[in-house]
């Protein structure tokens, strides 16, 4: 069985290499390169995977909403992804490197019994991120 | 354990659910299921015996399980298997949405 939860979150970024010039820069990112960046209101669905306990639950949601709101909502809500995030310094924060990012804290901080099945990252209607667990 | 979910007179949710079914289409009539009969069989097992039900009273056996929506999913799934899988059909996942930030997914493992 698995369980998926809604989570938000709003960040800014801006999406820029130091490995390009500023006019690569522009025509590989487009609009995302704009200098002064912009922002996304993000939704991330995180699924559990497991079997209910004998109180019916595979996962004990406040348990569930603590873990993500400590790992994952508190650095990044209203913050800079280019400034703010250490997980993500040197790194360009496409969403497929959030994603990245967000699993990783997630599983290094994950004491519930339910594995990490998958997560889900929605930087628009139109982007949408599935990064499969792929650890034991 | 169950914070403001276990309120003594109980609280409702506006449920959604998802049923997929797997299979080949039939060479005749080009479905993999007839659609007006998936609706019959939806209507029969779950929206009659479930909406607008205080689940913990009125639909057994939430009398004696807890019905979180992980055990209503069960539920629904032991309803709608027998019903739904055939030779050339089977019933592949029940979602159920508690709200619109919350879903189980059971495929009867």
């Amino acid at each position: 069985m698995k369980l998926t939860r809604r989570y938000r979150f709003s960040a800014s970024h801006r999406l820029s290499t130091p490995r390009l010039s500023a006019e690569e820069n522009r025509r590989l990112y487009g609009k995302c390169n704009n200098p002064y960046g912009h922002g996304h209101d993000y939704v991330l669905d995180v699924t559990v995977e497991g079997a209910p306990d004998s109180y019916g639950q595979l996962v004990n949601r406040e348990v569930l909403d603590g873990l993500v709101a400590e790992r994952v909502l508190s650095r990044l809500d209203h913050r800079d992804l280019n400034t703010d995030v250490p997980e993500l310094a040197g790194v360009v924060p496409t969403t497929e490197n959030l994603a990245a990012a967000i699993e990783a804290a997630l599983l290094s901080g994950w004491n519930i019994a339910p594995r990490l099945s998958k997560i889900r990252v929605s930087e628009t209607d139109r982007n949408i991120f599935e990064l499969e667990n792929r650890n034991a | 354990m169950y914070g403001a979910n276990a309120n003594p007179n109980g609280h409702g949710h506006n449920y959604v659910l998802e049923v997929t079914v797997e299979g080949e289409p039939d060479p005749l009539t080009g479905m993999v299921f007839d659609l007006r009969e998936l609706k019959q069989i939806l209507n029969e097992q779950v929206v009659e015996p479930m909406d607008h039900r205080f689940l913990n009273r009125e639909v057994p056996p939430f009398d004696r399980v807890v019905p979180t929506t992980e055990n209503l999913a069960v539920e629904i799934w032991n309803r709608l298997r027998p019903k739904i899988d055939r030779p050339n059909a089977r019933l592949q996942n029940v979602r159920l949405f508690e709200t619109a930030d919350l879903f189980v997914d059971y495929r009867g493992e």
